[in-house]
């Protein structure tokens, strides 16, 4: 019983969270200038580090944990370096 | 599913609630960003899944884990105390860097510098400094 729950909830969520992944490709791939890529990858990087969270849910394994960090840090520092070259045109000055 | 055989009912209807929660709440914020029309709007829109979003599936996850685990399984905060403390970081940076740039192209619809905004009130307030931070 509880297995089923469980089982069908997340596998809504995922499916919520890829449909999310789709829109922001969509902004991602027609987003009118740089800014909005720009935002779409940093969103798109939230987005799949849930679902690395929520893979480990499903499994009951705290190795999707570990990964999932490496995503969100992985996805903060690019995005800083892609705002970063927005504002200046270079990176590291 | 061998594990979640062993989880009790009710915590797995809240960990079934929670990350059904926090995947909508993702949507809703990624649907926000293919309907607002201009950058400024779109920015807000992923906040969404930054705040509650991750907040509500590191919370199914901790409630998930610690019965499971008969103790309290706190480690997936680290996620949420990451994804919060950055996610303004990179936006604002974000938000000014485009700011600059519409400025320097002259884009409309952006707000004025502070300083020319006062001289258009006719105020010279030379020594105020331009009071625009950088």
């Amino acid at each position: 019983m509880s297995a089923a729950i469980l089982v069908w909830s997340i596998t809504i969520a995922q499916a919520m969270l890829v449909i999310a992944m789709a829109c922001y490709t969509y902004r991602l791939a027609r987003g009118p200038r740089a800014q909005d890529r720009v935002l779409c990858l940093d969103a798109m990087y939230v987005c799949a580090m849930l679902l690395v969270l929520t893979m480990g849910i499903r499994t009951g394994s705290s190795l999707y944990f570990e990964a999932a960090l490496a995503i969100a840090t992985i996805g903060f520092v690019s995005s800083i370096a892609l705002a970063k070259f927005l504002m200046r045109g270079e990176v590291i000055e | 599913m061998m594990h979640a055989e062993m989880l009790p009912a009710w915590a797995a209807l809240l960990t079934a609630l929670l990350v059904l929660i926090g995947a909508g709440l993702t949507l809703f914020g990624a649907i926000g960003t293919l309907r607002f029309a201009t950058f400024f709007e779109r920015v807000h829109a992923p906040t969404l899944g930054t705040s509650w979003g991750t907040g509500a599936i590191v919370l199914g996850s901790i409630v998930c884990f610690s019965v499971l685990g008969s103790r309290l399984v706190v480690h997936e905060i680290l996620i949420g105390v990451f994804i919060t403390v950055t996610t303004p970081v990179t936006l604002m940076l974000l938000a000014r860097a485009v700011l600059y740039r519409d400025r320097t192209e002259g884009n409309a619809g952006v707000p004025a510098r502070l300083a020319s905004r006062r001289e258009q009130q006719g105020r010279t307030e030379a020594e105020d400094g331009d009071g625009d931070a950088r």
